[in-house]
């Protein structure tokens, strides 16, 4: 069969060799015969090709590269061969395919300093960010014509309504956490029916609102970055520029405030669906019914709590927005950046969420209301 | 292994029917392409070009028809069912399509990883080098990625992946759109050249009239969703069908004869030419 390569090295008087290559020389081919070359250590003074039935430039680069390393004399080759080589030589070249490489220390410190930079850089441009963002809606608010009314619904409906069976389901289920864990541990003082209270103050002033900025994060943040991102990727934000339409009017302010908007009501939402979460639990397994649970929850709950939690939704649903919109805003390049902002997005917006909650615990306390 | 093609069409395309919903592409749609030619295929906006290439590379299953590619269907198989051809072509697309993580040089490596993933490192990297240079590329090209190269060079990018595994057919997707004009006729240069050097055939979807009188052996036209007539300019200038005689013979066809015949063929020599210079014989 012809479709193998082979070679044979015969040697002169003067110990002069001479290669013999055969069969096909091309890229599904070559690599059988690619080592026996590489380990040739005859001094060559010429290859012959007059028994090579095919070739390609892969077949080609490997006698150039004999030829490169050996100087020699190439005999025999057909006029395609003739061609291929002098066309693969022309393109030698010893170019690094690879990005170029520091040395370790180099790349160690070098990557810290951006690091460094980077969120130095990051904290000055959020902060100009909503920056643009107070102009864009003053803007708004001096031409109420500007303002995207029909963006800033579609994204009510998407922050806001497309959320409430996953949001519901998770507090519902927090509830029943809350509620069966805690009638435990309370039941060791013989203080069951203060599960009530546990419930009622931990869902309103907590967990309800920390859990919803969370899932909110998760599900909007990320496809608010994936999405401007995506834009910025296909020019569309650009485009709006060079038109005049404001990619901050546009596209960050509905979003921004649909998003803080949302996180009130949801966040309520979640409150009350987690105390029915828990109001089934008593109901079940405490012996307390349901709706003399409900009663209990207005009676032990006082009303700050209730404040604590709806003043801190408005504050997280910003910064979730704003991080997915910044992120999003950052986006050049190329796609991978897109999965890398997305991801920078959810992260950091959560993060911001916990610390602030800290701030929020220890401030509501100093003044009172605990 | 397979050897060359021998036969005499690589591509024949019989009796192709495409439709998106209610809208008819193709309907009937009939084309051969001959060994060794440059193919050049015109046609208005939305006549289907691109889906015709679409169609013949497997990625658009038609609704009817036949499309044998060296002789194997491709009609008869799934769009990632290996039937032994997708190594023999090469397709550029109007984009470049080249992997943004990836650098050229390892971009070029992708297809030779893919099907020949016995051919050692050393070996796979000369060969991403060479061809890279061999498609007009600077050296210092290899090592940048994709976003880094101007429009220009990364369709020269993608030519290079394209020629990975020296195909035997190319497909090149309007290659010179976005170019500017010393730009494209160089890219016209390289193509041309790249042909002869290493025996291709070439399906060269363009709107560019230069191109056209400098590189193709034959021009097929699409229009009224068939192949109206495939010949070379001057054959199909003789018919009189009224697309064909609008679009040679509006202005900007006029243009591109004009420069053909005033200068005639040394036009495109008197231009820097890129490598490779084929100086064999």
């Amino acid at each position: 069969m012809s479709g193998l390569a082979k070679f044979a090295v015969e040697q002169d008087d003067q110990g002069q060799g001479t290669l013999f290559l055969s069969g096909a020389l091309l890229v599904s081919t070559v690599s059988e015969i690619d080592h026996g070359l590489e380990a040739i250590d005859v001094p060559l003074g010429s290859v012959d090709l007059s028994q090579v039935e095919e070739i390609d430039t892969v077949g080609a680069w490997i006698i150039c590269r004999l030829s490169l390393r050996h100087d020699v004399k190439i005999l025999g080759a057909s006029k395609r061969a003739q061609r291929l080589l002098s066309a693969v030589h022309e393109a030698s070249n010893d170019a690094d395919l690879s990005p170029p490489v520091e040395p370790v220390w180099e790349r160690v410190t070098g990557y810290l300093g951006t690091k460094i930079t980077e969120t130095l850089i990051g904290f000055v441009q959020v902060v100009g960010f909503l920056g643009q963002i107070l102009i864009g809606l003053g803007n708004v608010i001096l031409h109420p014509s500007k303002f995207r009314g029909r963006a800033f619904v579609h994204q009510l409906e998407l922050v806001g309504v497309a959320s409430l069976p996953i949001i519901g389901l998770m507090s519902f289920l927090i509830g029943i956490v809350i509620a069966q864990q805690g009638a435990v541990q309370l039941a060791q003082f013989g203080a069951e029916t203060l599960t009530v209270n546990l419930v009622g103050r931990i869902t309103l002033r907590e967990l309800g609102v920390l859990m919803t900025a969370i899932m909110v994060a998760g599900r909007s943040g990320s496809a608010f970055a994936a999405q401007i991102g995506t834009m910025k990727l296909t020019e569309e934000v650009d485009a709006m520029r060079t038109i005049g339409i404001s990619p901050i009017e546009a596209l960050v302010i509905p979003r921004v405030l649909a998003c803080t908007f949302m996180m009130v009501l949801l966040g309520f939402y979640a409150s009350i669906v987690a105390i029915i979460g828990g109001a089934v639990v008593g109901d079940l397994s405490l012996g307390i019914p349901f709706f003399t649970f409900l009663e209990r929850i207005k009676d032990v709950v006082p009303v700050y709590d209730l404040w604590v939690g709806l003043l801190k939704a408005p504050v997280f649903g910003l910064i979730v927005a704003l991080a997915g919109c910044y992120h999003g805003m950052q986006v050049r390049g190329n796609s991978e950046e897109v999965g890398r902002r997305t991801t920078m997005a959810v992260v950091s917006a959560i993060f911001a969420v916990i610390v602030l909650d800290a701030f929020f615990a220890v401030f509501f306390t100093k003044i009172g209301w605990v | 292994m397979p050897k060359r093609f021998e036969g005499e069409y690589p591509i024949v395309v019989e009796g192709l029917v495409n439709r998106f919903g209610e809208q008819v592409v193709h309907d009937g749609l009939s084309l051969k392409v001959k060994r060794g030619e440059i193919l050049g295929v015109v046609g208005g906006s939305g006549s289907g070009k691109s889906v015709l290439m679409r169609s013949i590379i497997g990625l658009q299953t038609p609704a009817e028809g036949n499309i044998e590619v060296f002789g194997q269907s491709i009609t008869g198989s799934e769009p990632d069912e290996d039937i032994g051809v997708r190594s023999r072509w090469g397709v550029l697309f109007q984009g470049g399509a080249l992997f943004s993580t990836l650098t050229v040089g390892e971009n070029v490596e992708v297809p030779l990883r893919q099907f020949y993933p016995e051919i050692s490192d050393d070996l796979r990297a000369d060969i991403a080098r060479y061809k890279v240079m061999l498609s007009g590329l600077p050296e210092d090209a290899a090592s940048k990625y994709p976003s880094q190269l101007s429009g220009g060079m990364r369709k020269r990018a993608g030519l290079a992946r394209a020629l990975a595994l020296d195909p035997e057919l190319l497909f090149l997707d309007e290659p010179t759109a976005g170019l500017d004009p010393v730009g494209a006729s160089k890219f016209d240069r390289l193509t041309k050249e790249l042909k002869e050097t290493l025996g291709l055939t070439v399906f060269l979807i363009t709107h560019d009239l230069d191109t056209l009188y400098a590189v193709c052996d034959r021009v097929a036209v699409l229009a009224d969703k068939q192949v109206i007539a495939v010949g070379t300019i001057p054959e199909l200038l003789a018919t009189d069908h009224p697309w064909i005689q609008e679009y040679f013979n509006g202005p900007r066809g006029r243009a591109a004869q004009n420069s053909r015949a005033m200068v005639g063929d040394s036009a495109a020599d008197s231009i820097e030419i890129d490598k490779p210079r084929v100086s064999g014989d």
